[in-house]
């Protein structure tokens, strides 16, 4: 396994909409600008699944994204994380039944950490990944 | 030399939005573009008809994020005129100024991601911060920065008050001289008039032929805008110019979003101003409507957006049915990649302000199969005019 230290000072995240309204996918993009100023955590968008340490999984996660969500989960190398960000990538939200969707991201990947709201503050995407780096020292999903 | 197909998508960095984009190129030059949809579709349509009439108003905000309270007037504005309901004076004022702080905001996300696209960082930030005054603006008139949940069947659910509106004007006059100095950036920066210039054209009579809406078509000099065409809430009592730039490339779009900002940053001075007093909604919350059919249109963001509600009495939608105005701007806007280099895919795909979650609500995808189907471009636009 290798040493989760070296994701914890410097996660670098892939945003995956897996069929989310955009509403916390504009928060997600917030949360990386400098009025939020991420990198104070060493939290940087990737701009590769193979450089990625933490996936954004927003949205309900439609059939057809539920394949690609699980493809690039594969492809990124461990150790790695999935936060879930938004009230449809928990349950599904307000489109939870939907004959199109499969109710939330921990149904296709392994969920770490669960970032609730519709959609969250970017304050909260923010407090929910550093909170994961602060778990870090318990091991990740090999 | 044969033809390469590079995939695009669905997972990129340049857009937040799962869309694929099946580039055929010749070297550097785009031969084909096909699009790829349907990682985003959530089958609103059909959820719409299992909920009543009021808890359908957070379903369809939820269509789409950005433009969320255009989609909620959509809807409540159809309903209303299914069930004769009178929106009071001061409700429609309020209405239209949420759209306009909303339009600020989604104009300025877009300019901020197109610079980024082009590889401008520094201006993408500084737009991103200054845009974030926008949010808090919002958040001050309705409770919540993105999804609004602002409207109510026949009015809306918090009012502005003196100290808000004084703080709404202060902030306007920051984000205007901002704003004022970011189109100079776009006309007059070296790069970025480089970038977007001249690159994917669309012409005054293809804009026309293809059905482009919104931004992207008053972009190709095309004088169209449901605010001022069929006016809805308050527009026919604020005036407002609507913008249209002749050279039909990027940076006509892009240039287009500009002075619309500062048109909404007017409008909404205007409102402040001139609220009338009353009411903002019913004393009783509405929950049967009448058998009825309905359009309703507005001009969202990106373009016209048009609801068609069905009932058959009750307390639920027979259907709804939703046709956004991205859905004609990214499946029709395939024209514009004709002979553009490699390069300029995503500055295109991006000039034209896509809304993949607004698009995906109408498309048909092959679940039988399990597998994207890819057509032609011919039967991707004859299965638009089909409004599958």
């Amino acid at each position: 396994m290798v040493s989760t230290k070296v994701v914890k000072y410097s996660p670098w995240l892939l945003h995956f909409n897996t069929g989310a309204c955009n509403g916390c996918d504009i928060e997600v993009l917030a949360a990386l600008t400098p009025y939020y100023d991420p990198e104070r955590f060493g939290v940087k968008l990737a701009p590769n699944p193979r450089h990625a340490d933490v996936m954004v999984v927003t949205g309900a996660v439609t059939k057809k994204a539920g394949e690609r969500l699980n493809r690039l989960y594969e492809q990124m190398p461990s150790p790695k994380f999935v936060v879930a960000v938004g009230a449809c990538a928990i349950s599904g939200g307000v489109f939870s039944g939907s004959y199109s969707v499969l109710n939330g991201a921990n149904k296709v990947v392994p969920v770490s950490m669960y970032v609730p709201g519709c959609p969250p503050r970017p304050e909260a995407i923010l407090y929910g990944i550093v909170k994961l780096l602060s778990k870090l020292d318990g091991g990740g999903n090999e | 030399m044969s033809l390469i197909e590079i995939p695009v998508g669905p997972q990129h960095p340049a857009l937040h939005e799962p869309i694929m984009l099946r580039v055929k190129a010749d070297g550097e030059r785009v031969v084909d573009v096909q699009v790829v949809t349907g990682y985003n579709h959530r089958g609103a349509e059909k959820l719409g008809e299992r909920n009543t009439w009021s808890k359908n108003v957070f379903l369809y905000s939820r269509v789409c994020g950005i433009c969320n309270t255009v989609h909620a007037q959509t809807y409540t504005q159809g309903v209303e005129a299914i069930g004769n309901v009178e929106v009071p004076p001061r409700a429609q004022y309020l209405r239209t100024l949420i759209m306009e702080l909303e339009r600020i905001h989604s104009h300025m996300l877009i300019s901020a991601v197109m610079a980024e696209i082009v590889g401008f960082d520094s201006l993408f930030m500084l737009i991103m911060r200054d845009r974030e005054p926008v949010m808090m603006l919002k958040e001050l008139v309705t409770g919540n920065r993105v999804l609004s949940d602002y409207y109510t069947l026949g009015g809306v659910r918090r009012d502005v008050d003196e100290v808000k509106k004084d703080k709404i004007l202060k902030v306007l006059e920051s984000v205007e001289g901002r704003m004022k100095y970011y189109k100079k950036v776009f006309e007059e920066d070296f790069t970025l008039s480089r970038r977007l210039g001249g690159v994917g054209v669309v012409r005054h009579d293809e804009a026309v032929r293809y059905s482009l809406v919104g931004p992207t078509l008053r972009g190709s000099g095309v004088k169209s805008d449901v605010r001022a065409d069929d006016p809805y809430a308050a527009y026919g009592e604020i005036p407002f110019n609507v913008i249209t730039y002749d050279g039909g490339d990027s940076l006509s779009r892009m240039l287009v979003r500009f002075d619309e900002t500062l048109e909404s940053i007017e409008m909404v001075r205007y409102i402040l101003n001139h609220l009338p007093q009353g009411p903002i909604a019913p004393k009783t919350p509405i929950r049967i409507i009448p058998a009825g059919e309905a359009f309703s249109r507005v001009e969202a963001p990106r373009g016209e957006l048009f609801y068609h509600i069905v009932s058959k009495g009750g307390d639920k939608p027979y259907r709804v049915k939703v046709r956004t105005p991205s859905f004609h701007n990214i499946i029709n806007g395939v024209i514009a990649y004709r002979e553009a280099n490699i390069a300029d895919v995503p500055v295109i795909l991006a000039s034209v302000d896509p809304c993949i979650s607004c698009t995906e609500r109408v498309l048909v995808i092959d679940e039988r199969s399990g597998k994207a189907r890819s057509l032609r471009l011919k039967d991707l636009s004859r299965g638009l005019l089909d409004g599958s």
